[in-house]
């Protein structure tokens, strides 16, 4: 095939044009000449699409079962404190009961040994009563 | 024709292997195609798209193409001049599906400009003509990547590829006079980056 067959319809061009014009088609043909010719490398195919989306679900499934995880343990942490403070107000409240009982133990018996102890106001009285109505 | 050849040819097995034939021979024509014009059709691609992948990916596209149309093909044009039409559709289409895809702007494996002036032959020239040389070939690749859609593959076709004026308007679609117009006002740019430096 003859280099720019001339036609009178064409722009006209002068002497170093053509022969620049014939440069760059001479760089373009030797040019895809090598790479057409090279031996082809193995195409890495690389499957992003999947490999992305895959990557992306693990992380959602990740992200919420850690976000639900912490949430459960909090809830669960809340109710264990919950039932430590319930358990704790039930001890304190038998205590305080246990010791008001044994404190109300404590004070009868007191009131009973001191009533025995100590005689009553009357008694001397009474003694004397006792004495008369026998003589 | 005699009639027991009639019969012979409707028979099942005679139209079997008649088809067999056929397919044979459709398949060794598209073969010869493939074989004749491959490297034209990638060597626009290329120049074209300055991509090594992107060429080659094309080009199995439009002889993907090709095959599937290869009955449509009524030999009103050259297999060349018809194969270049589907190679510049197929190009069109992935300019204006990359236009959407702006993130993917990026090119992998585009060629640089200096690498590409460098496939010059020497020739018989001195070291000095070919540093000149070299450099009005750097400059018209240059001016060619500017050039519009249009422009270039009209300037690419006919002074690289050789196309006639009437061959470059079958294959891109458009009137000789507007391929005149395309081609004269990419000369025109070419001469004026060349005589500007």
């Amino acid at each position: 095939m003859n280099f720019m067959r001339v036609s009178q319809d064409e722009p006209q061009m002068d002497e170093s044009l053509k022969q620049t014009l014939k440069d760059y088609r001479s760089s373009v043909h030797a040019w895809s000449d090598a790479v057409y010719n090279q031996p082809h490398k193995p195409v890495r195919v690389y499957k992003t699409s999947w490999r992305v989306t895959a990557s992306w679900a693990l992380g959602c499934v990740l992200a919420v079962a850690s976000v639900a995880g912490g949430l459960y343990e909090r809830h669960h942490v809340k109710e264990q404190a919950k039932i430590a403070a319930a358990a704790q107000a039930a001890r304190q409240a038998k205590h305080v009961a246990e010791q008001r009982e044994e404190s109300e133990d404590q004070l009868a018996k007191i009131d009973s040994d001191v009533s025995r102890e100590v005689p009553s106001a009357m008694e001397p009285l009474a003694k004397m009563m006792v004495e008369d109505s026998t003589e | 024709m005699a009639a027991g050849t009639v019969l012979k040819e409707l028979t099942p097995a005679t139209a079997v292997e008649a088809t067999r034939v056929d397919g044979e021979a459709v398949a060794q024509e598209f073969t010869n195609i493939v074989l004749a014009h491959r490297p034209q059709i990638f060597r626009f691609l290329l120049a074209s798209t300055r991509d090594v992948d992107l060429a080659e990916t094309l080009t199995q596209e439009c002889f993907l193409k090709a095959h599937r149309n290869w009955d449509g093909f009524r030999g009103e044009s050259s297999a060349m001049t018809w194969l270049m039409r589907i190679a510049i559709n197929l190009e069109k289409d992935h300019w204006r599906n990359r236009r959407l895809a702006f993130w993917r702007h990026a090119r992998t494996n585009s060629v640089d400009l200096d690498d590409a002036s460098d496939w010059l032959p020497s020739g018989e020239r001195s070291v000095e003509q070919q540093l000149i040389a070299r450099e009005k070939v750097a400059q018209v690749w240059e001016v060619v990547a500017k050039l519009s859609g249009r422009q270039r593959t009209v300037f690419l076709l006919r002074y690289v590829e050789d196309l006639d004026l009437s061959d470059i308007a079958r294959a891109t679609g458009l009137s000789e006079g507007t391929v005149k117009a395309h081609l004269s006002r990419a000369l025109s740019k070419v001469r004026t980056e060349l005589r500007g430096n």
